[in-house]
């Protein structure tokens, strides 16, 4: 009982992620029409958001210490963060240590700048080309901003910790009448799925509540009579790009702490979230959340060593096999809308 | 308007009598190569053939920068770094007898089908004589094959893996990096002084071929001090999150967490590990373990607080006090900045080696290098005394335990040397059974 509530728990978080970024992917579809194959890169960038903003919290003025030497034997060169100087060592440190969090403010207005740069400068040429030709597109678009990644910050993981007061892990075990230790589960797993119901509520709300939103409902049931009623619909779809990027680079910032950034790690979310978007259903929400946490847990579950000793290798199929038996039994997929991508 | 009157007999006579003087010089000057890609000018050219993508592009960058630095030693430029040190005083710093080094370079992507393409294109098109560089054991045994089958020397960058000079050994590889034994060998007593003879291990594995020989050299050395082994668990290369491997090990009954991952798979998996809360848990009575059977700064680096007191093993290190070592960090940090890692050191050393093969040969066939290089005995590179045994290619000189600094005073500094273990300590018969199942074969000189 205590593995199966382990591995919901993992799945939870894992599933947070593909769903927060195939939320992003089903609105880019539903709105502009659109295969995003970089999407796994608007979630990467998010990530390195986080990284740049560590590394200016931490430039640093240097001072020699002449009493310690360097590697080489000369004076030592004592690095001290400009913050800590401007605002003293304890403040200083404090700030430096919730840098994931802050980078959440970096983080909305340059995934807002990239997606819109994306979509205009990019993505509207192929609007009205075939699928194949997108995927082409923006997959080589993925290609290029993860080079460009790895020359500024290098190819090895880079350590973006979680501030020092959820860096422990809470024994929820215990409060479900376990012995100790038997269930832990890190804080800021806890954070980081706590965050996207957040996110994925905030834009449930915002789609359902408000007026901008229900016009881009309505133009995603149908854009030509959206357009006939004289909305510029086009102009709504790029903010929602704007949105979409913003969803996946929030998903990609406080995702750090978790999985140490690394310019590929776009690339690895990318086709498992594809497989949750067809699971969840073509242009549908609520579909692409639930397909989300769905898939996460199961690939939990495929993980546990009694179920590789029955079926080796099945951690790694496991999204696969499930979404080939959704789309025997379900061709629009869980909660597919009829009609997309069906002409 | 002129006109002009070739006849066919004409233009065959003029044809022949031209392509007969263009060939003149080639017909009295060349001769059969003795051996593939013979140098014939006033030049050599050597094989860089690192990873300068993919998840050890760190290691790659590193390795370049060594390499590069070998060559500008080798043609009497800089310092002249371990050529002070080298107890073989074959090299003048004139290049390899009196031939200018030259290189060339190539991305293996740390993909195997990648390396042995980027090598046969050095070999082929660029005349390489000899291939070094590589920071995975996938990469270093398929272009160890290739070497051995075109007839160059393959001088094995950053291996770990058994394999390389155990099943898949050949007579034109050589390795001066230790293996997965080696670092079993000098991690286990050191990890019964730290946490007795009273473990339960639990193994999270990288699922090839270093992984599975990793775990096993660590899991025997540490069976055989009383440990065991309650499960060994493979874990897909580049794997990102490890959690849902890493949860099941709470309710394992095991004490010990064994990582036998390498680069960015044992920086997510300590890390996870550490968030997880098993360095602050108790089983079986004892406080709970992490043990990365192979270390590097680099990884340190990425893995930041969570290394912190971990053990494992490492081929060399930049703080140790040797000669050679000094005399390389002092060439290496001047010319970068930053001391180097022990991949820059292996290929650093290898370049060496094999210079001085040559020179002491006298001749760049392969065939005469391989009788240098076995059997020969050297100091003054950084790891004391070492081997380079006839039976199987492997250098044997001490291996360095190691573990994460608690209290690092630089970002150079994340790793501490706990031990120098010595050579006679790692040291096994060449047909140890995790090394059997291959031969050497005849060296081959290519051509």
């Amino acid at each position: 009982m205590d593995a199966i509530l382990i591995q919901i728990l993992n799945g939870l978080d894992k599933g947070s992620a593909y769903a927060l970024i195939a939320l992003g992917l089903t609105l880019i579809f539903g709105t502009l029409g659109v295969v995003n194959f970089a999407h796994g890169a608007l979630f990467m960038i998010g990530a390195f958001c986080a990284v740049t903003l560590q590394k200016i919290l931490t430039i640093s003025v240097t001072t020699i210490d002449p009493e310690r030497t360097d590697f080489l034997g000369n004076p030592l060169k004592v690095q001290t963060p400009y913050v800590e100087n401007w605002f003293g060592p304890e403040i200083g440190a404090t700030i430096v240590d919730w840098a994931v969090p802050l980078a959440i403010l970096l983080a909305i207005p340059v995934m807002i700048l990239v997606g819109f740069a994306m979509e205009r400068g990019l993505i509207k040429h192929f609007y009205k080309r075939p699928h194949a030709d997108q995927i082409l597109v923006t997959f080589g678009l993925a290609i290029v901003l993860q080079e460009i990644i790895k020359y500024f910050y290098g190819a090895n993981p880079i350590p973006t910790p979680a501030p020092s007061t959820f860096r422990g892990s809470l024994d929820i075990g215990v409060w479900l009448g376990f012995d100790p230790f038997t269930i832990i589960y890190p804080y800021w797993r806890l954070v980081y799925f706590f965050f996207a119901g957040t996110i994925i509520a905030a834009v449930f709300a915002f789609l359902q509540f408000t007026t901008f939103g229900m016009v881009v409902r309505a133009g995603m049931a149908d854009r030509e009579t959206v357009g006939l009623l004289g909305i510029d619909i086009d102009r709504r779809f790029t903010l929602m790009f704007g949105l979409a990027a913003a969803v996946a680079g929030l998903a990609g910032v406080m995702y750090t702490p978790i999985l140490s950034p690394n310019y590929h790690m776009g690339m690895d979310f990318l086709v498992l979230s594809f497989v949750v978007v067809v699971v969840g259903g073509m242009g549908s929400l609520p579909g692409a959340v639930l397909a989300g946490f769905l898939l996460g847990i199961l690939q939990s579950f495929a993980s546990m060593n009694e179920v590789k000793s029955l079926l080796p290798g099945i951690d790694q199929i496991i999204i696969y096999l499930v979404a080939i038996v959704i789309l025997l039994t379900r061709p629009r997929g869980l909660m597919g809308r009829r009609g997309v991508m069906e002409d | 308007m002129r006109r002009q009157n070739f006849s066919r007999r004409g233009l065959l006579k003029t044809g022949a009598v031209g392509g007969a003087g263009l060939a003149l010089p080639t017909i009295f000057t060349s001769r059969a190569s003795a051996f593939t890609n013979e140098p014939t000018g006033s030049s050599v050219t050597l094989g860089f053939n690192v990873p300068l993508t993919g998840a050890y592009a760190d290691e790659g960058a590193d390795e370049l920068r060594a390499l590069e630095l070998a060559v500008e030693h080798l043609n009497g430029g800089g310092d002249g770094g371990m050529l002070q040190t080298f107890s073989s005083q074959a090299l003048d710093g004139t290049g390899i007898l009196g031939k200018k080094v030259e290189y060339v370079t190539g991305d293996d992507q740390t993909k195997s089908d990648v390396a042995r393409a980027t090598a046969q294109s050095m070999i082929q098109k660029d005349g390489a004589v000899m291939i070094t560089g590589g920071s995975s054991s996938g990469t270093a045994i398929a272009v160890q094959g290739l070497c051995q089958e075109a007839g160059v020397i393959f001088m094995a960058g950053l291996t770990h893996s058994n394999d390389t000079t155990g099943k898949d050994r050949k007579a034109n590889g050589f390795r001066h990096f230790f293996n997965a034994y080696m670092s079993a060998q000098a991690l286990a007593p050191v990890l019964q002084g730290l946490y007795g003879t009273d473990r339960k291990a639990y193994h999270l594995t990288a699922d090839y071929t270093w992984g599975w020989t990793q775990e096993e050299s660590i899991a025997a050395a540490t069976e055989a001090m009383g440990w065991q082994t309650t499960e060994k668990v493979r874990t897909p290369l580049g794997a990102g999150d490890f959690s849902s491997y890493i949860a099941p090990v709470l309710n394992s009954g095991a004490d010990v967490l064994v990582l036998n991952h390498y680069g960015g798979d044992m920086v997510n998996s300590l890390t996870q590990a550490v968030q997880f809360g098993l360095r602050d848990r108790q089983a079986n009575g004892k406080d709970f373990q992490i043990v990365v059977p192979l270390y590097s700064e680099l990884m340190a680096r990425g893995a930041g607080q969570a290394i912190k007191g971990i053990p494992g093993s490492q081929n060399w290190d930049w703080k140790l006090e040797d000669a050679g070592t000094q005399a390389f960090v002092k060439s290496f940090g001047e010319k970068y900045g930053f001391p180097p890692s022990q991949a820059a050191h292996t290929c650093y050393v290898q370049t060496l080696l094999y210079a001085d093969a040559v020179a002491r040969a006298g001749d760049f066939n392969p065939c005469a290098v391989v009788e240098a290089l076995e059997g020969y005995e050297f100091d003054g590179l950084g790891n004391g005394p070492t081997l380079y045994r006839a039976d199987d290619h492997q250098c044997f000189k001490d291996v360095v335990v190691v573990k994460g600094a608690e209290s690092p005073q630089d970002e150079f500094h994340l790793v501490e040397i706990v031990e120098v273990t010595p050579t006679e300590q790692v040291t096994y018969p060449h047909d140890h059974p995790m090394f059997a199942g291959g031969a050497l074969g005849e060296c081959n000189p290519g051509a």
